[in-house]
């Protein structure tokens, strides 16, 4: 086990440098600094000055991967792609094209996206996984056909809408809790009250229509048929029997998503004004600030292979079969 | 040159040629298999579905407006002289179609169907003095001579003439498909419509027939009564949101087929190459599609978005319209979205390479000397073809929910492009005016559901027609109706 850990590890490194190889020329090859610069200082009228100015003050008038004019090991370190790159490896993020310093940003701004996603998680996961299980249960009826249908309907809605309509409904027509905003402490609660439950009710359509395949596949095995046999109420071998062996499918798809959380949601954070990853993220496109998506993208590759990873290793936890060699 | 005399130049836009060849692909494909039994048979299956033919019904109409969408043309300027010049704006076909809803603005907001704008302004008052009240109209309504007796007489009366005008498009077709049908059998019309009315044709055609009399009854009073309203009212600059809407149709399908067509020739090609050499190859290869799906792909499609920006902006000698731009910025987000999705579809088509490669045929292939180039293409190729077809439905009615979204972040088409994720992002702050405007919203929700829903139940029909081990599985309610219908005997079968 713990050797399959550390190859998986060792496995994880030439991917994180592909991920750095791609962003690097992504950001740095395909426009120069040069491109970058203007479009900050506006493309017209910028005196050559001020883009040598702008390039020095974010380091960004290195040479590219190799510098001539330095000695010894500095001609492969002074470089950009060292130092915006590869520091990348020791989660040294720098600092944003404004001047902030990135991974303070990012450990502040975790704490409340962990607090709208991490519920949501959890809640959802759980509603899924029953609405599934009743919909299996009541399979080959109309209240499975007429489940599906909705499930179907729910999932054709595009996300946007559940918030503008969410927002609308319960925030602005029903007054129940403020429409965006965060605070910090207990008051927090009631910020987070509608976007996770937004958050929870978009995902349904597709989510509990997913499980249900699952739960159906399962359905139709032997040892369903032996658990009936042997007297079991029928929602006793849905909730034990049919969940517990539905587990593998089930952390495929759900463990690698769990180190993302961290990262929170985009849309919802912005619609909310939560001060989060996800709307640091998007003030970052917005304004155009490379540095941040540069970590963002780094941050998220990584967090990504630890998901699969702890994906690998939660097999053996539901399944004794299961040996990681 | 011939050209010089023409009414109009044609523009052909990058995405557009992309969407022909698709057309022509797909025609292609069709008479590929139309004599080739074995591939028509899933096909049939995918026909025999009821709400797959539904869906299909409802796709037709979106389709044809998103193609009559990507006819491009820069009309002739009137004459001066004996050459020709033509204007700087780029036209399309269905522009021309919906040429009253493109030019008659309205100053700013107003409601649907509405004959006053939504804000007072001070006007002259009829009885001379300035005051402030609710201006008329430039063009919404502005036949009635007055709006508050006659409104909801010519409202109704444009409705009804509309639904006329559906029920009798509906009608000729519908006898036209019985003739065809009786044509078919040998029959008369009379038996032909009994079977179709009864459910007793191959094709659920009374299906069929009932969601184009539903899309018929909608669009049919929307139709008429845009000629001299604005059905789902005006946006801020006084634009008519049902044209908005309309043309939001192209840039979803667009987005939802063309990103298709960009993944598909990586994901078979090194799909099917790691699957069938494994050893480096495959290693190579599974470590691409590692790297890139590891990245996070909002962040990837945002961070690549914003280097074409960069790009756009600091090469702007290359773009001489911005229909041009905006053109080449969806193509580009295309692209982006090809490269960001083709992963999946890659490692799906590997593991089924790896299974196919061991099976005797193939065996049989190298021992007589067959190129590993040939075994590919002519020997695997068309045994994953399933998993392919079932990919790209699948995938599109996701494609065209991500617009909305990437739009919405700023990260997805050109904001002088028409999309439903404009639309949205654009009607996000109208909720919290007072009074709301609702309509711009409602208009993007409402046909964006019917897309994406009607291509989601295609998918479904598609995929449970195509994937073998669907068969095999538990039935679904509504598959298991279908299986007892089948099986209770009928008196004298007759298959139309």
């Amino acid at each position: 086990m713990g050797a399959y850990i550390i190859r998986r590890l060792l496995y994880a490194i030439p991917i994180l440098i592909g991920v750095n190889v791609i962003t690097f020329a992504l950001f740095f090859v395909v426009n120069s600094p040069e491109d970058m610069a203007r479009v900050h200082l506006g493309v017209k009228r910028v005196t050559p000055e001020a883009i040598a100015k702008w390039k020095q003050e974010r380091g960004y008038d290195k040479p590219l991967l190799y510098n001539d004019s330095a000695a010894g090991a500095t001609r492969l370190t002074d470089t950009i792609f060292f130092e915006k790159s590869v520091k990348l490896f020791v989660f040294d993020f720098g600092r944003s094209d404004q001047g902030r310093d990135i991974g303070y940003d990012i450990r502040t701004r975790t704490w409340p996206s962990l607090a709208i996603a991490l519920p949501v998680f959890l809640a959802g996961l759980a509603a899924y996984i029953t609405l599934a299980l009743l919909m299996a249960f009541f399979r080959a009826t109309y209240v499975d056909f007429w489940g599906v249908v909705l499930c179907v309907a729910m999932m054709s809605i595009s996300g946007l809408f559940y918030i503008i309509g969410g927002q609308y409904l319960i925030g602005k027509l029903w007054n129940l809790v403020p429409i965006s905003g965060y605070d910090g402490g207990l008051d927090a609660v009631k910020f987070l009250v509608l976007p996770v439950l937004i958050g929870i009710v978009s995902g349904i359509g597709s989510n509990a229509r997913w499980y249900r395949t699952i739960f159906l596949e399962e359905i139709n095995k032997d040892y369903v048929r032996t658990a009936r046999a042997k007297g079991l109420s029928e929602l006793r071998v849905l909730f034990r029997h049919v969940l517990q062996n539905a587990m593998i499918p089930i952390l495929t798809g759900v463990v690698v998503v769990i180190p993302l959380l961290f990262m929170g949601s985009l849309i919802t954070e912005a619609f909310f004004g939560i001060p989060g990853l996800g709307s640091y993220t998007i003030d970052a496109i917005n304004s155009q600030d490379f540095a941040v998506v540069r970590a963002m993208v780094f941050l998220g590759s990584v967090l990504y292979i630890a998901g699969l990873i702890m994906t690998d290793l939660s097999y053996t936890l539901v399944d004794p079969r299961v040996r990681l060699e | 040159m011939i050209g010089d005399h023409m009414p109009f130049k044609l523009a052909i836009l990058s995405t557009d040629v992309l969407v022909w060849l698709l057309v022509a692909v797909f025609v292609f494909y069709a008479w590929y298999i139309r004599r080739r039994e074995h591939l028509l048979v899933p096909w049939r299956r995918v026909v025999r579905s009821p709400s797959g033919m539904a869906a299909l019904t409802v796709l037709v109409f979106f389709i044809v407006i998103g193609l009559l969408d990507s006819l491009h043309y820069r009309p002739a300027l009137p004459d001066k002289g004996d050459k020709r010049v033509y204007a700087v704006e780029v036209l399309s076909v269905f522009d021309r179609l919906a040429e009253p809803l493109r030019t008659r603005q309205e100053k700013t907001y107003s409601a649907p169907l509405a004959t006053h704008l939504y804000a007072k302004e001070i006007i002259e008052l009829p009885d001379g003095r300035p005051g402030r009240d609710y201006p008329r109209l430039k063009n919404g309504g502005a036949h009635l001579k007055d709006p508050h007796a006659d409104w909801v007489a010519d409202v109704a009366q444009r409705a009804l003439y509309g639904i006329a005008a559906a029920a009798i498009v509906w009608c000729v077709l519908t006898t036209f498909l019985c003739a065809l049908l009786a044509r078919r059998r040998a029959g008369n019309m009379d038996h032909a419509w009994h079977a179709v009315w009864r459910g007793e044709t191959e094709v659920p055609w009374r299906v069929v027939l009932l969601s184009l009399a539903l899309v018929l009854l909608i669009s049919g009073p929307l139709v008429a009564l845009s000629a001299k309203y604005h059905v789902f009212g005006t946006d801020k600059v006084g634009q008519d949101v049902f044209y908005q809407a309309l043309k939001s149709i192209r840039t979803g399908l667009m987005i939802g087929t063309l990103t298709t067509l960009v993944m598909l020739p990586f994901a078979l090609l090194l799909g099917i190459m790691a699957g069938y050499f494994r050893g480096w190859v495959d290693d190579v290869i599974q470590y691409i599609y590692t790297t890139l799906s590891s990245i996070p792909g909002v962040l990837l499609i945002a961070a690549a978005v914003l280097m074409m920006q960069v790009y756009i902006e600091t090469h702007p000698e290359r773009f001489d319209t911005t229909i041009e731009r905006a053109d080449f910025r969806l193509l580009w987000l295309c692209l982006i979205l090809g490269v960001m999705s083709w992963t999946g579809l890659c490692r799906l088509l590997r593991g089924e390479a790896l299974k196919l490669r061991e099976l005797e045929y193939i065996e049989a292939a190298h021992a007589f000397g067959v190129s590993h180039w040939r075994i590919m293409s002519r020997h695997i190729l068309p045994n994953v073809m399933h998993i392919v077809l079932i990919a790209i439905v699948m995938d599109f009615s996701g494609l065209v929910l991500a617009e909305a979204v990437l739009s919405y972040v700023g990260v997805g088409v050109d904001p002088s492009m028409n999309s439903f994720g404009t639309m949205i992002n654009n009607a996000r702050l109208e909720m919290a005016r007072e009074p709301i405007v609702w309509w711009s919203l409602a208009a993007a929700f409402c046909l964006m559901l019917v897309l994406v829903l009607s291509a989601n139940l295609l998918a479904d029909a598609v995929r449970d027609a195509f994937d073998p081990r669907i068969r095999s599985r538990a039935l679904s309610p509504a598959q298991l109706a279908r299986r007892l219908a089948a099986a209770r005997p009928r008196p004298a079968p007759e298959r139309v």
